[in-house]
């Protein structure tokens, strides 16, 4: 006896929400394991006085996002332009 | 109609929506792959991003409470040995250090590095701890040497103490640590003058008066407090804003040209079709019933692919479709590796952003049809 459409279109999906659940019991097991990475981290920074994460270091500003000017990429010259990709990314310390 | 009667109906329904979605099977395997590819983009920026703002915000809760910068002419200013002095006798700051960093560009790998003099001898005379993004990008192991040029054109070459962890990439992948002494002859920097000073202040609630007061006792001074840190990449990496805004921005758009062309009409062949549909006697529920169940059918499997996707590329597979959005021009990038977030509150808008707009999408135009008389709907008349 072959299956009803509903009865595949059912299973796929049971299929889907196993795989959800999966994700989910991967994603405890991820943040477990990050978290004596995520203390060294912390501790580095309290040690070094860090202030920034290093996300975008193609251009000064973008490096230290929270310590530059929102018009840093601007300084350079008269009707300097912003080029860097990063900096239509990001936006300076508010 | 019991309750049994009531989901065998319904199961008869899907059966008929999804034999209707198979005799379009082109079209809808179309539709899927696209919905799907939209919410892969999707969720992959919103896990990547929300990932990163939780190991982000967990690693400055242990920023300075405040940093002190002196401005000169719009721009930042060496701090002389003084400020540091004056300000850790402040009444409610329990310590003030001056700071020594800037960059180096280091010109054979294109890198831009941040050159720090660490607190407590981590870096002796000659000597450096290089992050883990430097040692790749330099090829550096332990013992090697660095050859660096120095503001006045002389060589300075350090020798590589050690290099940190792989863990502290996020917040250390281009730090390179040197002594003061090796710093000040990098830079030239004069002695007792300071890049800014690192201000701690035990009562967070004192933090904001102190921040004002500095700012009273030396006009020339700009401070930042760790709330303000913790903000501005908030900013760079919420979902509403910032990165995720930028790359967002236009798959929404593109969802929304989607779902507005289901909404906009039928085509003459669903019209027919439901035509037949009232002509055999089905009812305006029935009917719509079917539609909303093709609607969710093509929605939920698409984002049921695209979330699972998104979360064995971001996870999985390094996030490597989104590596060169962050990575813009930089030659020395950190490898970051978020760990998944805790809230899934993101994920749960995504889906309530695809799959209603799209069921919704799916029924309008049909609620709209099947209240015309069906000989009109299956001449093409109405």
């Amino acid at each position: 006896m072959s299956l009803r459409r509903s009865d595949r279109f059912l299973a796929a999906l049971g299929v889907a929400a196993a795989l959800g659940a999966a994700a989910l019991a991967d994603a405890r097991a991820r943040r477990a394991a990050d978290r004596p990475a995520a203390e060294e981290r912390a501790r580095l920074v309290a040690r070094l006085g860090l202030t920034d994460p290093c996300l975008f270091n193609d251009a000064r500003y973008t490096r230290h996002l929270s310590q530059a000017d929102r018009f840093a990429p601007f300084q350079d010259h008269p009707r300097a332009l912003e080029h860097f990709p990063s900096g239509s990314l990001t936006a300076g310390a508010r | 109609m019991t309750l049994r009667t009531a989901l065998e109906r319904q199961r008869s329904i899907l059966d008929f929506a999804l034999g209707a979605l198979g005799r379009r099977r082109g079209k809808t395997l179309a539709l899927v792959a696209v919905h799907a590819l939209l919410v892969f983009a999707l969720a992959s920026v919103l896990l990547f991003t929300g990932g990163l703002r939780e190991q982000v915000r967990a690693a400055l809760r242990g920023a300075p409470d405040l940093v002190v910068q002196r401005m000169a002419a719009g721009r930042h200013e060496q701090v002389p040995a003084g400020w540091v002095e004056t300000l850790g006798t402040l009444r409610g700051v329990s310590g003030a250090r001056g700071r020594l960093w800037g960059y180096y560009f280091e010109p054979v790998s294109g890198a831009n590095l941040t050159v720090m003099v660490p607190d407590g001898g981590w870096a002796s005379p000659g000597g450096a701890v290089a992050g883990p993004g430097v040692a790749r990008v330099l090829g550096l192991k332990q013992g090697d040497r660095l050859p660096l040029r120095t503001y006045d054109g002389e060589a300075l070459d350090l020798g590589i103490a050690a290099v940190a962890s792989p863990a502290v990439e996020l917040v250390a992948s281009d730090l390179l640590l040197v002594s003061e002494g090796d710093y000040r002859a990098l830079f030239g920097a004069e002695p007792e003058r300071f890049t800014d000073v690192a201000v701690a202040v035990p009562n967070p609630d004192e933090v904001t008066r102190l921040a004002e007061k500095i700012v009273r006792m030396f006009p020339d001074a700009r401070v930042v407090t760790r709330a303000e840190m913790i903000r501005t990449y908030d900013a760079v990496l919420d979902w509403r804003s910032g990165l995720a805004a930028a790359v967002l921005a236009g798959a929404v758009l593109a969802f929304a040209i989607l779902a507005w062309d289901r909404a906009s009409g039928l085509s003459a062949e669903e019209r027919h079709e439901l035509g037949i549909l009232k002509a055999l006697g089905w009812d305006t529920r029935d009917v719509l019933a079917a539609k909303a169940w093709e609607g969710a059918a093509v929605s939920v499997s698409a984002f049921a692919i695209g979330a699972l996707a998104a979360y064995a590329h971001v996870f999985l597979g390094g996030a490597v479709l989104l590596r060169p959005i962050l990575e813009g021009w930089a030659a020395l990038y950190p490898d970051l590796r978020p760990a998944p977030p805790v809230e899934p509150l993101a994920l749960g808008t995504l889906f309530f952003l695809t799959v209603i707009p799209y069921v919704a999408a799916t029924v309008v135009p049909c609620w709209r049809a099947a209240t015309v008389d069906p000989d009109a709907l299956m001449r093409g008349d109405a």
